[in-house]
């Protein structure tokens, strides 16, 4: 199954803001963050480290803890028995969601496993703790058939934790992700601690599943390069805002973020692959962000209206995002963009 | 590969109880002390009785206690008698053996101590992982505090206190002993004698519990403290699972496993533990015996009951460190 | 939305270091109470032995026997006809002594140990390892009962003694901890760079390592007191303490000896047993207050 752009989204954010109350002061992760996921769809999600991207997946599990909490928002997932608000549900409906509704496949997988149990156990304690009903024989063949589609042996069912390889582990965190068919797969860098060889197994495993179930899949990442071959959409992230979010070809050859600019431009060139490095300049601290747009400071193309007023984010005609003054006159700058033609990655082209 | 790791372990088992065995047969021969002639001279003081051949008395009885001999022939002997389980005899009480002394009393302390150990393990243990447990009330994270705050005071101050309070203010328990002596002439294994004993050994026991909950609820607390945050306590979360399975098998089943490794060395250490408790409340253990060998200068009683300790410890010792992979599987045999 | 600039960081007055050791001890009561409780106690001994002639009242005869407290006696007396309000204020003193003396030879004795081990490992960390090995299955208070009733007479224990005794194992706690942290802090970029220019090992050991070490020597000194104080009691509790000295145990000790719950003489067991009970939780709390001091993450958990 591939990603139905025109289908009623899979999942809805909108509003979200997420503020940790430390000793220093308030810092708001994730500020009115707002996008939708179509079915089947891979959104990639990047930015400088601290931005609030994990945040962002933490709370849409649900899973902020103090002195982090959710502020405001929604996040209304469409399942097979309608429409429910992740937010809405008590604490008891919401653990039911997770790994059923919406899974998080760990950033630290080398440590995402209890080195006391059995990597089944493991598995069948997911099974158990959402369809009490089901027999050990069937959760167990569940769990081995997880365990085959993310291509590993049946045989890991019997093995403990310490006895697989970093990869291994990433790929029995994946097929716990996938054991209940979940809408929306989140990813939080999922291969950041794997060598290079299996990072990109590990992608296609993921992307693998994730289209066989037919979920939508938010992966947080660094590396621009894999973003590219598999993702259809990348959102950019810059001091806990979502600042550019565009189609996947589109954001590389025509970016409209400065921000974006920059962390194109910032690759190595030539083959367009690489690992993201930082961009001159210091990241702003979430404590004392810079008035206005946050990115001003380090802004090649900042403006005196950029210092005073956050830029007002605004969807092109072809449904891109965007956040940025230069954008404010969007009508006249950017339709009918060549850009839209390149949208069609993944899916029929459009009309 | 297991085979040797377990006989590497044994032979270091071995090598320890022989080196602390030597340590206590040299230690008190360094001393200007002759036993024998203490015991007289203990004698004289308490009773007005002097022998009047004095050096000669002194002189047979280290014959008979053997230690006449060369210092290296002592140690031989000493060596071959403790291999056959020989202690030797009693000084006060000759001349009945060391061993049977020991054997009279070791049930006692086995039972009070076995008991009040795995009693504060658990109780400890499952305070301290609920400190460290976030969703836990308030009122639970500030009991570790105040308890290792108890910890810090020897049980012997709180048997005190127990005894002054419950027991002879309050007349609610005995004030000590092992069971109530009109009534029965000695040990029996009847229901009304069990519970006579029971009755007898609340306080002793509640002294030993109130000092050392706070150990355990620490240690607990502290390895709690840490797993909670490690991933795959999270992970299961993110999974779904219900609280309680978490709590356990996720939480407390990693974090309790330096507990294991210390409930060894407690068991170990029970012969030793409740020493000053057992002679404050005047229980028949290993406590009053040692009591009573101090008062006596029975240095033989002495060695007897630090021997046997020693082989208690090094025993549990090795025994943790065997049976550990089976509650760790990360840990396998000589890896750690 | 924020429109405000960034302020520029202000230049506060620099607060003295007293409103400093104030404001963190807010911060930390364990550290707070108990030095609060050791700074009573310590008060209690010295202003007690400065304002009673404790050489004479501390000591038997010096006043009728079993005295129950009254205005003349505010302690009450003991049977040997000592007045216990002197006998506290000079026990304080001299079980804080015995504590102090083990302590300090227990820190100097282990941070050489400890660091001998750690830093050039070899035999001499075999030779510690062997030793803490056999140490540890000796429970403490049999082994120095064995030291206390065989090689010293009995009759002519001091509080030197007492102090020499608890001394025996108040080294091996602060040794391996050291040995432990010198490990851990020897993989450090610091001393590599300080190998570099040319330092000596010794250079090292004091300029480098000991400044990082000093809260866990602090908790370990007072870790090493606390095992001081209670092995010199449980020897008291024996019989095996200073027979002439009114230390807090020996009190304890004579007490018990001479029945006094039984006689309801409660005066004579309440006091010394609520010093000594006062005493520990003292040292506890500052060893709890000072293990935050050294590992701030413990406190976060609560
Ligand atoms: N547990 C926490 N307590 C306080 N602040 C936090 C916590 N977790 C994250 N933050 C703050 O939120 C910001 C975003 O963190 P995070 O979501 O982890 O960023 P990213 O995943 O993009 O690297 C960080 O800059 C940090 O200041
Ligand atoms: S709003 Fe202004 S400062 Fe911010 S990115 Fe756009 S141009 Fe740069
Ligand atoms: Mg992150």
């Amino acid at each position: 199954m591939t990603m139905n752009q025109n289908a009623a989204p899979t999942l809805r954010v909108s509003n979200l803001r997420v503020t940790y109350y430390t000793d220093a002061g308030r810092v708001t992760a994730v500020n009115e963050v707002s996008f939708a996921l179509a079915p089947g769809e891979r959104l990639g999600l990047v930015g400088e480290s601290g931005c609030g991207k994990s945040t962002l997946a933490l709370a849409l599990m649900r899973m902020i803890k103090p002195p982090g909490r959710i502020e405001s928002g929604s996040a209304i997932v469409r399942t097979d028995k309608g429409e429910v608000d992740l937010f809405a549900l008590d604490e008891e409906d919401m653990r039911r969601a997770r790994l059923s509704v919406i899974s998080y496949i760990p950033q630290g997988a080398m440590n995402a496993l209890n080195p006391v149990l059995r990597v089944g156990q493991q598995m069948i304690d997911a099974l158990q703790a959402h369809v009490p009903e089901m027999s050990y024989q069937a959760m167990r063949e569940r769990a081995e058939q997880a365990l085959e589609s993310v291509e590993l042996k049946r045989s890991v069912f019997n093995l403990y934790p310490h006895e697989l390889s970093g990869g291994m582990k990433q790929r029995v965190c994946i097929a716990i992700g996938i054991l209940l068919s979940p809408r929306v797969i989140i990813a939080d860098e999922p291969t950041s601690a794997l060598d290079v060889v299996v990072q990109r197994q590990v992608m296609e495993t993921i992307c693998k599943v994730q289209a066989q179930i037919g979920a939508s899949l938010i992966l947080i990442g660094h590396d621009m390069g894999l973003m590219a071959q598999v993702m259809h959409r990348v959102a950019v992230m810059y001091a806990g805002r979502l600042v550019e979010v565009s189609p996947v070809r589109a954001l590389f050859t025509r970016p409209l973020h400065p921000y974006t600019q920059a962390l194109i431009q910032s690759l190595p060139r030539l083959d367009n692959r690489g690992v993201f490095r930082g961009l001159p300049g210091l990241a702003p601290s979430l404590l004392r962000l810079p008035s206005g747009c946050a990115f001003h400071p380090r802004c090649a193309q900042a403006m005196a209206v950029c210092a005073q007023v956050v830029p007002k984010p605004i969807t092109t005609a072809d449904g891109r995002f965007v956040a940025c003054h230069l954008h404010d006159s969007v009508d006249s700058d950017l339709t009918p963009a060549p850009v839209l033609q390149e949208q069609s990655h993944a899916n029929a082209p459009a009309a | 590969m297991q085979l040797r790791y377990l006989l590497q372990r044994l032979a270091f088992m071995v090598f320890v109880i022989w080196s602390a065995i030597t340590l206590l047969f040299f230690l008190p021969r360094l001393s200007p002390i002759n036993p024998v002639r203490e015991r007289f001279a203990e004698l004289q003081r308490s009773t007005g009785w002097a022998p009047r051949d004095m050096e000669r008395l002194v002189k047979v009885y280290e014959v008979k206690f053997g230690l006449n001999k060369p210092l290296l022939e002592q140690y031989a002997d000493y060596m071959a008698s403790v291999l056959r389980g020989d202690l030797g005899f009693s000084i006060m009480r000759y001349p009945r053996t060391v061993s049977e002394l020991i054997a009279q009393a070791l049930p006692w302390t086995i039972g009070l101590l076995l008991v009040t150990t795995l009693l504060t393990f658990a109780i400890g243990t499952a305070i301290g992982a609920l400190a460290a447990w976030p969703r836990s009330p308030q009122w639970v994270k500030g009991m570790v505090t105040p308890l290792v705050v108890l910890a810090a005071v020897p049980p012997y101050l709180l048997g005190l206190l127990l005894i002054y309070f419950v027991a002879f203010r309050a007349k609610l328990l005995p004030l000590g002993g092992a069971y109530t002596l009109g009534r029965f002439t000695g040990p029996e294994l009847s229901l009304p004698f069990i519970l006579d004993v029971a009755r007898h050994a609340v306080l002793p026991a509640l002294s030993l519990i109130l000092a050392s909950v706070g150990f355990w609820a620490l240690g607990m607390r502290g390895m709690g403290v840490t797993v909670q945050g490690e991933d795959y306590v999270l992970f299961a979360e993110h999974k779904g699972l219900k609280l309680g399975r978490i709590f356990y098998a996720y939480y407390v089943r990693n974090a309790i496993l330096p507990q294991v490794t210390a409930l060894a060395l407690a068991l170990g250490s029970i012969v030793s533990a409740g020493i000053l408790v057992e002679y404050l409340y005047g229980f028949p253990g290993l406590g009053s015996l040692l009591n009573s060998a101090i008062l006596a200068n029975d240095f033989f009683v002495i060695y007897g009951i630090g021997l046997i300790t020693i082989v208690a410890v090094a025993v549990s010792m090795t025994l943790v460190d065997l049976l550990y992979p089976l509650l760790d599987p990360r840990i396998r045999y000589g890896t750690r | 939305m924020n429109l405000t600039l960034p302020q520029p960081a202000s230049l506060p007055t620099q607060p003295s270091q007293t409103v400093l050791v104030l404001r963190y001890l807010r911060r930390n009561p364990s550290l707070a109470v108990g030095l609060v409780l050791l700074a009573f106690l310590v008060g209690f001994g010295v202003i007690g032995s400065l304002v009673i002639d404790v050489d004479t009242r501390a000591y038997p005869l010096a006043a009728p026997p079993v005295q129950p407290p009254s205005p003349e006696y505010p302690l009450g007396t003991d049977r040997d006809g000592r007045d216990l309000l002197a006998v506290m204020a000079r026990g304080v003193l001299l079980t804080g002594a015995v504590g102090l003396i083990a302590g300090t030879v227990g820190i100097i004795v282990g941070v050489v140990v400890g660091f001998l081990a750690g830093y050039f490992g070899g035999a001499v960390d075999s030779v510690l390892r062997w030793l803490t090995e056999v140490l540890i299955t000796i429970p403490p208070l049999v082994l120095q009962v064995l030291i206390a009733s065989t090689i010293v007479d009995k009759n002519k224990v001091t509080v030197l003694t007492m102090a020499g005794v608890a001394s025996v194992l108040s080294w091996m706690g602060t040794a391996r901890m050291v040995r432990a942290q010198v490990l851990s802090l020897r993989e450090r970029a610091f001393v590599n760079m300080a190998k570099l220019s040319g330092m000596s090992d010794l250079e090292i050991i004091f300029k480098e390592l000991m400044p990082n070490m000093l809260p866990y020597l602090a908790a370990s000194f007072v870790g090493a007191v606390m095992g001081a104080i209670g092995a010199s009691f449980g020897l008291e509790a024996l019989g095996l303490g200073p027979v002439r000295e009114p230390t807090i145990g020996m009190t304890i000790r004579w007490a018990v000896y001479h029945s006094a719950i039984f006689n309801q003489w409660w005066w004579w067991v309440l006091w010394p047993v609520l010093a000594l009970i006062l005493i520990f939780a003292s040292l506890a709390l500052i060893n709890r207050g000072l293990d935050e001091l050294a590992n701030p993450r413990v406190r976060r958990s609560e």
